[in-house]
């Protein structure tokens, strides 16, 4: 099976890791998971230089990612397992007590492929920075990726991370923002309508790439791009399109399903629409 | 009453940005985060020597802790630096999330502590920052006493490998630890035996409280003086040893009351070996604008308030 095929295959899969893990403890955050699934395959399956078996915090000379919000730890959690950090049996313990897979993700348990925790908003752009500093420092030249959802960029913290990458030139980040347009209070545009993103990150002195986030292709393509056009002295940040929910009919098109776990015949159907392409946990 | 002296006053300050400076040539591991404020954390000659490992951040505390976090993955030892309120109570998610909680190797450096950064008023001292930062798991809260203490603290928490909160001041002060004295993370430091009453002492207290020892000794009172400059983890063997020989003990620090020096003494002595205990520290206020030693004796940080204290719980004993 080629690259694409095989992160194609895995898209299912990780649909199903999400709601079942969401639905065993009636808790999580089942809508941003779903949202970014097609995403994360992607990332770790075709675009990162990553090596899961020898796991270490520093990842030297390799690319490392950040999530930046961590509430959509579900999908965070199924394809770090797919991809090898951990056994996939370990899925079973999501939120329960004692697990390494806490709620929001955290390094405290020592979970192979969390190097920060998250959960606290808007805090991990400015760690993504520190760690690309480092990455210049030692002369390693693999790159950051960070995830941030479009609520999230509310928090003040962000733009002062924002201006400081643009202006000590930190090239080697390339920043996603899960465009869904939604948070818990509802859209993003009743909340707090912020207007053009991308004109603001321009203003910032960012390179504003979009695409297309539930499209294996055109992640594919883009990420392929924002490689191409770091290291030229600006970050790169990609806006990135995506409908919260995606692949579980019920659940897309709306908020509602932010923090909101399926019951028993939701689940049903939620895994009547997504193959057990890999086997589940 | 052992005699101690100093030939110049130094500022704490300083003492962190010598051993910045000297930490910088020998260990090129360690990176210094500024937020504005170079001069003032005297950062200057580390930023002037390796350019590549100052990271100027400007106005921004919390982005500044986030990304030494960061720098910790990939192996490097960042040293943030602004001051304390701005160190602290500015960005408490930001260390509890992305340092605490995160187990990083991030030395979070604070100047302008307490009520001694004099004019500028309540906005800039504060008063809570070692409350604030004991209360996090994992977290190491140093509060050293002079120019010398405080350089042997910055060159010991380099070698710690975990978060620290080092903390120090702006004002000079008598400096009279040995500079060739070995700093040991959570050891207090023995300043004077005595059989009548324990005198603990952190940061600029400390000096004040040698001072009073010796105004008590004058009165036939024999003070036990000891120096905590790390408040966690705290030695308690040290504090239960003098206790259990002089059966009660003033504390003394430059914070308010509640959750500082004061707080971390009783709680070792209330599970072992309760004895009476007088707080000299602030009374739960905020500072307000005025000369250092203006504030210290309107908010009751006096030698004499040492004093005063000792002879009060020597009665309750």
């Amino acid at each position: 099976m080629d690259t694409v095929s095989k992160i194609k295959n895995m898209v299912p899969q990780v649909r199903r890791d999400i709601v079942r893990m969401v639905h065993a403890v009636q808790s999580g955050h089942p809508g941003g998971s779903l949202g970014c699934t097609e995403f994360l395959c992607t990332l770790y399956g075709g675009i990162m230089k990553h090596h899961p078996e020898k796991w270490d915090m520093d990842g030297k000379d390799q690319d490392v990612f950040f999530l930046s919000n961590g509430h959509i730890s579900p999908v965070f959690y199924s394809v770090l397992a797919r991809s090898g950090y951990f056994p996939v049996s370990e899925l079973a313990t999501f939120r329960k007590l004692n697990t390494r897979l806490q709620g929001h993700p955290t390094t405290h348990e020592g979970l192979e492929g969390i190097r920060m925790a998250s959960g606290s908003l808007g805090q991990g752009l400015s760690v993504s920075i520190g760690v690309a500093l480092a990455k210049k420092l030692n002369n390693d030249n693999r790159h950051v990726y960070v995830l941030m959802g479009d609520g999230e960029i509310q928090e003040g913290q962000v733009w002062e991370a924002a201006m400081f990458a643009a202006a000590k030139k930190v090239d080697n980040i390339i920043a996603t923002i899960d465009v869904n347009g939604q948070q818990i209070d509802g859209s993003t545009a009743q909340v707090l309508n912020s207007g053009d993103w991308g004109s603001k990150w321009e203003a910032f002195g960012w390179i504003v790439l979009t695409m297309n986030g539930n499209d294996v292709d055109d992640i594919l393509k883009t990420m392929q791009e924002a490689k191409e056009k770091s290291g030229q002295g600006k970050p790169v940040v990609i806006l990135m399109k995506t409908e919260m929910g995606n692949g579980v009919d019920f659940m897309m098109h709306s908020h509602k399903w932010h923090g909101v776990a399926p019951n028993d015949e939701q689940l049903a159907t939620a895994l009547a629409q997504n193959e057990a392409t890999l086997g589940d946990y | 009453m052992k005699k101690y002296t100093y030939t110049e006053k130094k500022d704490t300050r300083s003492g962190f940005g010598a051993g910045l400076s000297q930490l910088g040539k020998e260990n090129e591991n360690v990176v210094a985060l500024c937020a504005d404020l170079t001069g003032s954390l005297k950062m200057d000659a580390f930023a002037k020597d390796h350019p590549e490992r100052f990271i100027q951040v400007g106005i921004a505390e919390a982005n500044m802790m986030g990304i030494a976090a960061g720098l910790t993955i990939g192996g490097k030892i960042p040293f943030t630096g602004t001051f304390a309120n701005f160190s602290t109570g500015r960005v408490y998610d930001q260390i509890r999330q992305s340092i605490a909680y995160s187990d990083k190797n991030v030395k979070i450096c604070a100047s302008h502590a307490g009520l001694t950064l004099g004019e500028d008023g309540a906005t800039h001292q504060i008063l809570e920052d070692i409350g604030l930062m004991r209360m996090l798991p994992g977290m190491v809260v140093i509060n050293p006493c002079d120019f010398n203490q405080t350089k042997a603290a910055t060159l010991a928490i380099a070698k710690h490998h975990g978060p620290v909160y080092l903390r120090f001041g702006r004002p000079s002060v008598p400096n009279f630890t040995p500079a060739d004295q070995q700093f040991e993370i959570g050891k207090a430091v023995m300043l004077n035996e005595g059989t009548d009453v324990t005198i603990i002492a952190t940061g600029h207290l400390v000096w004040k409280a040698i001072e009073a020892g010796e105004q008590l000794s004058a009165k036939g009172i024999s003070a036990e003086i000891i120096n905590i400059h790390t408040i966690k983890p705290i030695d308690e063997e040290a504090i239960l040893k003098s206790v259990a020989k002089t059966k009660c003990v003033v504390t003394c620090e430059e914070h308010n009351r509640f959750g500082g020096l004061g707080d971390a003494v009783a709680q070792v002595i209330i599970k072992s070996n309760p004895v009476p205990q007088e707080y000299v520290a602030v009374n739960d206020s905020f500072g307000e604008s005025g000369t250092p030693d203006q504030l210290m004796t309107k908010y009751g940080l006096d030698t004499i308030n040492i004093v005063e204290a000792a002879e009060k719980v020597l009665k309750r004993k």
